[in-house]
């Protein structure tokens, strides 16, 4: 049971209030450019949630079990998250071209561009620094950052459906007035704070 | 995509190296944060003083220039599948001395910088530089080009962090330059701040570039 809330109140925390777009500003570029449409913004959820679930726990493992246990490989650290990121991308790509070719169609031009994600180094260095010392709680967290990208990306999309019908000043068409209204979505988000420690 | 018109322009301009040209583009007309939208989160992340924003920036002209020029080196010795993946390992070696320099030297910007230092790894404007620039000129081109969008890359996370700190704290660099009495505007150095203080800035950047059009 105590597993159970563990699991819960992590990923609600990385989802809600720790959200990495709204809190820690990580992958606003693809938040910004990719949210124009629904379906668009949800296959590059699904896909980065994917990817920073796996390459998450593998960071996680490589860390844990091979750069802290053997010394002076620490400063190597970044130069292997990436390798790590990369070739899990990579697989991913292969895979999901081998065995579900239609969901290759829909969000296969995003694979490549996601090992770029800073959502997902991003994941894989907090985890780095709050010092996650067990398999289980590196596996959630890296799950609800995911997600919490997705949500956000998704909530934008649907903002930016009715804004493309909005009359706004023409200065502030495009990145301008999707800056602001997530400014605005963050207050929202603010609401949540100190739900979960 | 809109980045593939820009690239175009780019690799045209380079294509008849003119040195001054590589040095001042980056800095208004290819700005990254102002004009192309590219590396987003440190402006966001970092910016609520002036010294944090401005060591960052530091950050990035040195990985920028670093790796342009290593980039430029062994360009003809990339092949098209492996690019991105040489790019980013010659990115992460570079970020990797940068922040070791910067938690030897200047530990409490080190930690207030955090995990940001080690995300200019994935950061889009070094990368884009690699691809757009480093890759297809030569050293002297390339470097120049780097220190050219690393400075308007830096302008622009300076500009941001004044506006912040200025209202946040009615201080600038630490020094007191509001009036007593000063209320100040707690907002402005939570994320609410920075999204919206960022989209006011690229509404005036949009105003200022149609203006210059019509002129």
């Amino acid at each position: 049971m105590e597993k159970f809330y563990l699991v819960l109140t992590g990923f609600m925390s990385m989802v809600l209030i720790n959200n990495f777009v709204f809190t820690k500003f990580l992958g606003t570029c693809p938040y910004l450019g990719v949210s124009g449409r629904i379906d668009t913004a949800f296959g590059m959820g699904m896909a980065v949630t994917f990817v920073t679930a796996l390459s998450g726990t593998l960071t996680w493992l490589v860390d844990f079990y091979i750069l802290q246990r053997v010394s002076g490989l620490e400063i190597t650290r970044y130069i292997c998250y990436i390798l790590i990121i990369a070739g899990a991308v990579q697989l991913v790509e292969m895979y999901v071209r081998k065995f579900f070719p239609s969901l290759y169609e829909t969000f296969g031009i995003f694979l490549p561009l996601i090992s770029t994600n800073c959502v997902i180094l991003g994941i894989c260095l907090f985890i780095n620094i709050w010092g996650v010392d067990n398999l289980l709680e590196a596996v959630v967290l890296s799950a609800g950052a995911g997600a919490g990208f997705a949500l956000a990306i998704c909530i934008m999309a649907g903002i930016r459906e009715d804004l493309a019908l909005a009359d706004v000043p023409h200065a502030f068409d495009g990145a301008p007035i999707t800056l602001i209204t997530a400014g605005i979505l963050t207050l929202a988000f603010m609401g949540f704070a100190g739900m979960v420690k | 995509m809109s980045s593939d018109t820009q690239t175009e322009s780019v690799s045209t301009l380079h294509s008849q190296p003119r040195l001054l040209d590589a040095l001042t583009v980056g800095i208004w007309r290819e700005n990254p944060t102002f004009r192309l939208l590219i590396g987003m989160c440190p402006p966001l992340a970092v910016t609520t003083a002036v010294k944090p924003a401005l060591t960052m920036g530091l950050s990035v002209i040195f990985v920028l220039v670093c790796s342009n020029l290593v980039t430029s080196l062994m360009r003809n010795l990339l092949k098209p599948h492996l690019r991105i993946m040489m790019f980013t390992l010659n990115i992460a070696t570079f970020v990797t001395i940068c922040d070791l320099y910067l938690r030897a030297f200047v530990p409490d910007m080190s930690k207030v910088l955090g995990a940001y230092v080690p995300l200019i790894v994935v950061n889009c404007i070094i990368i884009f530089r690699a691809e757009a620039c480093a890759s297809k000129c030569g050293p002297l081109v390339s470097v120049l080009d780097a220190i050219g969008t690393g400075t308007g890359f830096t302008i622009a996370l300076c500009i941001l962090g004044s506006i912040r700190e200025i209202l946040a704290t009615g201080k600038w660099f630490g020094l007191q330059v509001m009036p007593q009495g000063f209320v100040h505007w707690l907002s402005m150095q939570m994320p609410v701040g920075a999204f919206i203080t960022l989209g006011l800035l690229l509404g005036l950047a949009s105003v200022m570039t149609t203006k210059r059009k019509v002129a």
